[in-house]
């Protein structure tokens, strides 16, 4: 049992770290290549023919380096996420909480928009044929470029804070929870529905019995993309109007200040925060599976 | 006998499409002249009458798209439908913005977005310029050759695909928009900036896929292919490649979009005097929301234009493929 799991770490763990070790390494090297011509002016400026290993050196101490090497990150990272109060301006873990809640608001309401038109969708012709072309249509179209307006617009009428960001996360995720919940519901096969039918099973029972189930490995792996597009909606919402708290608002004060130790760990926040968001989803999927009986690692 | 008792259950859907379409027609018509009798006068009709319109207007396009889409064996019906709903969508928007005199800067009328189209229009193709012919078609080519690239080399390194693969697959969770604001420290505020910003978006997607089309090729067919004592190069370019177009076109179609998406958001953080995502958050601040819409329309188009384009192409390439077969 030990052995297959060293095995396993062997097999899965080994090349990631190895390929992190590798990116962290370049990373190290690349941050000497961009920060060294500074540097070394500000050496040579002070007095003193600087060696290398002092260009090294101050490369990857500087304040305001072109990038900044991967310890500065982790040092204000640390700093701001653990080191002041969770409810301080300065507090990393703030931003990101302010940013989450306007991503989860979107995506629960992008979600159960989603599901209701993906039902609308499948039972009503007149909807399929009409609209579905457009909400595939929609997913070529470069929609979060109206995210300033919808900002902008409800700012003028007095609306500003966590619902226009959310309508924004809205939008962006309910196209593809629509797509993916009518592919989920139209999974039975005519077999099953031949079944149903034989049963004299009413509409509202094989929408209950079958098709709701069967689309809910469907419904999942779209919820996935949503959740993730929710999140980058809501930080671009954060973006135009110059809003004071999320991590969108980090991210361009860092721009606007030349902060880039501060646009680095508010990138790496914005990560952490996405991939929790997705293996949350995923944890829930399990969740689900398990409790109707099937199990996510037997599908493919 | 078994083709007629439907059509005695139901009237028939043609006549029924044209006697809906007039009646769709004769509201519309009705309608903007109630509308510009009123502007004429300098009022806004009544609330109430331009309610009841909308309601009529809505019930007749329901309607008329309920009796198109019972329509069988017409040609070019999957295109009809979906035009006609737009359309109703169009009139509607049309009708509430003029009939309630909802304010310009909340939400322009479609007609006012189209007159501001046409009297933007140098500019707007100015900005057209700046954003897709430079920054997106040169982050578009560079993001998918990297990525292709990368692929080709991982693929010979088991070791180091089984440490990228997990972390590419992490990425799509990662919002990678987010390096806009340095890319731009780094490259400044033309369109190169942008283009690196496109290249971190897009190179992920295209790595992930093309390392997927890589591996499509089943075992039996590379056996075949070293029976014929065909070397990587040949296996490659007769076998592999050709296996993989289904998976690049996945990955191009896919960023052909977050190509435009990358590009007009990088500019929030810094541009010159012109680009799509300049001029949206100029005009969105100046107030001119009817050229914001405009500029949209335009990137809508862009986009759905490219994408169209890259579908094309993978017809014509991958038509062996059995997601085209059935239908060709």
């Amino acid at each position: 049992m030990s052995g297959g799991f060293l095995q396993g770490v062997k097999d899965k763990a080994l090349p990631v770290l190895a390929v992190v070790a590798l990116i962290i390494l370049g990373w190290y090297g690349l941050s000497v290549a961009l920060n060294w011509a500074q540097v070394s002016e500000r050496l040579v400026k002070d007095g003193g023919t600087p060696g290398v290993a002092e260009i090294v050196k101050g490369t990857w101490s500087m304040e305001r380096p072109v990038l900044p090497s991967p310890d500065q990150v982790a040092v204000e990272f640390a700093k701001t996420t653990f080191g002041v109060k969770v409810t301080a301006k300065k507090s990393l873990v703030y931003h990101a909480t302010v940013t989450a809640s306007a991503t989860l608001v979107g995506f629960a309401l992008g979600a159960l928009l989603g599901i209701l038109l993906a039902i609308g969708i499948v039972h009503v012709q007149t909807l399929d044929r009409s609209l579905m072309p457009w909400v595939i249509a929609s997913q070529t179209v470069p929609i979060l470029a109206i995210a300033p307006m919808i900002i902008v617009v409800l700012g003028n009428i007095g609306i500003t804070g966590l619902v226009p960001k959310s309508i924004i996360s809205m939008y962006l995720c309910f196209f593809p929870v629509t797509i993916g919940m009518v592919k989920g519901l139209r999974a039975p096969d005519p077999m099953q529905l031949d079944l149903m039918r034989s049963y004299n099973a009413s509409q509202s029972q094989v929408f209950w019995k079958l098709r709701l189930p069967a689309s809910v490995p469907f419904l999942f792996a779209s919820l996935k993309v949503a959740v993730a597009i929710s999140l980058t909606g809501a930080i671009v919402g954060e973006l135009p109007t110059g809003a004071s708290a999320g991590l969108g608002a980090r991210l361009l004060s860092g721009s606007y200040y030349g902060q880039t130790v501060q646009i680095w760990s508010a990138l790496f926040m914005a990560a952490i925060l996405g991939a929790t968001l997705v293996y949350g989803i995923g944890g829930i999927e399990r969740l689900v599976l398990r409790g109707a009986g099937q199990s996510a690692s037997t599908r493919s | 006998m078994t083709q007629s008792v439907p059509s005695l259950r139901q009237p028939h859907p043609f006549l029924m499409s044209v006697l809906a379409g007039v009646l769709l027609i004769a509201i519309t018509v009705y309608g903007f002249h109630g509308i510009q009798s009123a502007e004429a006068a300098g009022t806004l009709p009544g609330t109430g009458w331009v309610t009841i319109l909308v309601l009529a207007a809505t019930a007749a396009a329901w309607w008329l798209l309920g009796n198109l889409s019972a329509l069988k064996g017409w040609p070019l019906l999957s295109i009809i439908v979906p035009a006609v709903f737009g359309i109703s969508l169009l009139l509607g928007w049309e009708f509430i913005c003029r009939g309630y005199g909802v304010p310009r800067v909340l939400l322009p009328a479609p007609s006012q977005v189209w007159d501001a189209f046409f009297r933007e229009l140098p500019t707007l193709i100015g900005d057209f310029r700046q954003t897709f012919m430079k920054a997106v078609v040169a982050g578009f080519i560079l993001g998918n050759a990297l990525g292709l690239a990368t692929a080709l080399i991982v693929d010979r390194v088991p070791f180091l695909q089984r440490g990228l693969l997990p972390l590419g697959n992490m990425v799509s969770a990662v919002p990678v928009i987010g390096v806009a604001p340095i890319m731009v420290m780094w490259f400044g505020f033309g369109w190169e900036s942008k283009t690196a910003v496109i290249v971190f978006m897009i190179f992920f997607p295209m790595l992930v896929n093309a390392l997927a089309g890589l591996n499509a090729a089943d075992a039996m067919q590379r056996d075949l292919m070293r029976s014929y004592a065909a070397g990587y190069w040949a296996t490659l370019f007769k076998l592999r490649l050709p296996a993989a177009l289904p998976f690049l076109f996945n990955a191009l179609k896919i960023n052909s979009t977050l190509a435009l998406i990358g590009a007009i958001v990088a500019e929030f953080f810094g541009s010159p005097i012109s680009g799509m995502g300049f001029r949206i958050s100029v005009e969105v601040a100046r107030m001119n929301v009817d050229v914001v819409w405009a500029t949209i329309a335009v990137a809508a188009l862009a986009g759905s234009l490219s994408y169209g384009l890259i579908a094309l192409l993978e017809r014509r390439l991958t038509s062996w493929h059995a997601s085209f077969r059935s239908r060709s």
